[in-house]
């Protein structure tokens, strides 16, 4: 029985050892480093995850607001808009295309349930919440063309939810 | 002392654990069979049955029985077990059992409503995936049944502390705390189930605000995590030295330990959220601070546990830098369960450390790199440990020997290799892009999904180590119940701590007043993100059930 050892008549400070003394600093300047490098790249180069507080109607979404129709935008100052929907099982428009190095801005939302639009293997990932507008910025250094994916559950045909994206020199044609 | 020992052997105490664990262990057996059927149809292989119909039905039923109705009764079993060889007993054993068959009604009610095919809106259930009413309704017995037996366990430590002034015994600390993060988890999904999903799957109300609904999750849905890793940080505090013949390194740190988790595993969620719509970077980053500081009570643990084994080793005639590691009883199945658990564990923490890291979360978020980790950490960290404990347990419950010793000892050998196979490959290829929950991975044999094709097999065989591994912990445990020779109750002794306790209880041992601070840090964490979303103009979503 534990109970054994609280009847023990010695009773003395417990203390800390030395070596384990040493762990809990070393621990707590390793999770404060962490969160140094977290907040610093946050607050000096505007790294944040996709935050965008923007709601919409989901029901008229699709008739009457920019994502009726959806597109890619090029705009004057070189980057692209891209107005998405998101729906129960295709992304529109299915195939982006955007010059390279230049910003992309995506605005996304769902008529009907949550969808994830990832662009798969890059950190270009954000959750389509019906009601709410998704947008984030992103930047692709490299020509190519990527796999889009739905990565939330939406039905039986979650896995067959794609697009494509392609990011290109400004130098190559049309297809 | 004496009435604690005969109540420590009380027959009906036993049959009170036995029930739960009974339900647990069938729980994990047919959560088995649909696993190892998921991870082949992700890569593609043909088996049986196999349609995306089937395919997100069982990922809805491994989900609920594996991680909610799995750990949640072995967690309670385990709980009664501690009261009953610590402080004396259950405070009442008619409400235990009343808590029993209200979480199994609960869980019968579930599990049926997912079977029948109504109700495939897996196990997170995000709305406005909408399942049968049956579904939420089960799902919210099962917590309600929990709470039940978090009553008990209150009450029977209350019990205990008004006619003992000297510290909780250990294992009984560890479990309080996790009854308490399990109250301060489940209000969030009180709020969810009881506030929204329940009234709109029956029709009451039309519509859902799905962004308040995965906030109420969230806050429920990772103090949960540490609701099933403090009962294995108990083992490996309170038991696991005792079974190495060691002591435990420090009793004072345990019990820190065990109130840093109450303080900081529920204001942590929006780190789940961090893709999400609707809520704003700057509490996603306070979240992020909280979720650090988390970190550092299972970093703590890490010391302190192995330094109580370097104590066992060394007393067990273990010289030099390492030699005590040879010294320790690897034949046991339990401790070898256990040491292959934490060796799983610091691969989880590093990845979990990779997960809340706010803005590269984006990397990993809902790819199979997610999956991949709270396989090692939740499948193995936690359950390897439940399933070593189940060996330590069942002579203590039972009054009969461990039967197959040899199989015994080949289990958590094959669940650990098993399971690197398939979350090594599963890191790597969340990395690559590649989702989570998905029937097929091959998207229409695109260039991608060709680079993890065979990185997906090396998963799959992952998974067919892992379902033979649980065959034979079955095998184990039911050989044991039904055939094992008895040899009488076995005495259940807990780890001495190397330093002496003191006399009467300390700081970390006042419990109330710590889960009243951990009160107000959800408040400061929640309360003005939820106003905020509440003040939007909102606009609610009907429900859809595409399956």
């Amino acid at each position: 029985m534990s109970n054994a050892q609280s009847t023990s008549p010695v009773s003395r400070t417990m203390r800390v050892d030395v070596y384990e003394r040493w762990w809990l600093w070393i621990a707590s300047s390793l999770i404060l480093g962490f969160l140094a490098i977290i907040v610093a790249s946050s607050v000096l180069h505007a790294v944040h995850p996709p935050s965008h507080v923007e709601t919409i109607d989901p029901a008229t979404a699709r008739t009457e607001s920019e994502f009726a129709s959806p597109g890619v935008f090029p705009q004057p100052d070189g980057s692209t808009l891209v107005v998405m929907v998101a729906a129960m099982f295709t992304f529109d428009p299915e195939t982006v295309v955007v010059p390279v190095g230049e910003p992309v801005r995506f605005r996304i939302t769902s008529p009907d349930v949550i969808h994830g639009f990832q662009i798969a293997g890059t950190n270009a990932n954000v959750t389509v919440i019906p009601g709410y507008v998704s947008e984030f910025e992103v930047t692709f250094p490299r020509a190519g063309e990527y796999l889009v994916l739905c990565n939330e559950f939406c039905g039986l045909s979650h896995h067959m939810m794609q697009g494509r994206f392609i990011a290109r020199s400004a130098r190559e044609e049309d297809p | 002392m004496s009435s604690l020992v005969d109540k420590s052997q009380d027959s009906s105490g036993n049959r009170l654990e036995i029930a739960h664990f009974a339900v647990a262990i069938s729980a994990f057996g047919l959560g088995a069979v649909m696993a190892v059927m998921q991870a082949l149809s992700r890569a593609d292989i043909d088996v049986v049955f196999r349609s995306p119909k089937v395919y997100y039905l069982s990922m809805t039923a491994h989900g609920v029985l594996m991680a909610l109705v799995f750990t949640t009764f072995f967690i309670m079993g385990f709980g009664l077990f501690v009261a009953r060889t610590t402080v004396g007993g259950v405070a009442s054993e008619r409400w235990a059992w009343a808590g029993f068959w209200v979480a199994l009604g609960g869980t019968l009610i579930t599990t049926l409503a997912i079977l029948s095919g109504t109700s495939t809106v897996l196990y997170t259930f995000y709305p406005p995936l909408m399942a049968h009413p049956a579904f939420y309704i089960g799902a919210a017995l099962l917590v309600i049944g929990s709470w039940i037996w978090g009553g008990v366990m209150i009450a029977s430590w209350r019990r205990w502390k008004r006619s003992n002034s000297s510290p909780l015994p250990l294992a009984m600390h560890g479990m309080v705390a996790a009854v308490i993060i399990w109250f301060l988890a489940t209000s969030g999904l009180a709020m969810e189930v009881l506030g929204q999903l329940i009234p709109w799957s029956l029709g009451w109300v039309d519509t859902i605000d799905p962004v308040l609904a995965r906030t109420f999750f969230w806050w429920f849905g990772h103090p949960l995590t540490y609701f099933w890793l403090l009962p294995a940080y108990v083992l490996w505090y309170a038991v696991l030295p005792e079974i190495v013949g060691g002591r435990l390194f420090s009793d004072r740190l345990a019990r820190a330990v065990f109130v840093m988790f109450i303080l900081f595993s529920t204001p942590v969620g929006f780190h789940h959220q961090f893709t999400d719509p609707g809520i704003s970077s700057i509490w996603k980053l306070v979240h992020t601070v909280t979720t650090y500081a988390i970190l550092f009570p299972s970093m703590v643990t890490a010391f302190t546990v192995i330094a109580s084994l370097e104590v066992g080793g060394r007393l067990r005639g273990g010289t030099g830098v390492f030699g005590w590691i040879k010294k320790l009883p690897w034949r046991d199945p339990f401790f070898l369960s256990v040491a292959l658990a934490m060796l799983s564990f610091t691969v989880g923490g590093f990845g979990g450390a990779i997960n809340a890291a706010y803005a590269m979360n984006a990397m990993v978020h809902n790819t199979f790199w997610i999956p991949a980790h709270f396989h090692v950490t939740v499948g193995t960290a936690v359950t390897l440990t439940f399933m070593g404990a189940s060996y330590w347990l069942l002579p203590r419950v039972t009054g009969r020997e461990l039967a197959l010793p040899r199989v015994a000892f080949a289990q958590p050998l094959l669940w650990f290799v098993g399971m690197m196979m398939f979350s090594i490959s599963g890191h790597i290829t969340g990395l690559m892009g590649q989702p989570r929950r998905v029937y097929s991975s091959d998207y229409f044999g695109s260039e991608a999904a060709e680079a993890w094709r065979w990185l997906t097999l090396m998963s799959a065989s992952g998974g067919v180590v892992l379902f033979v591994s649980s065959l034979c912990f079955i095998a184990v445990l039911g050989t044991t119940f039904f055939c094992g020779s008895k040899v009488g109750m076995v005495p259940t002794r807990f780890a001495r701590s190397l330093e002496p306790l003191p006399e009467t209880a300390g700081g970390f041992d006042r419990l109330g007043l710590w889960t009243a601070i951990a009160v107000i840090l959800i408040v400061l964490a929640y309360a003005y993100p939820i106003w905020q979303l509440l003040t939007l103009e909102r606009f609610g979503s009907p429900g859809f059930s595409p399956f």
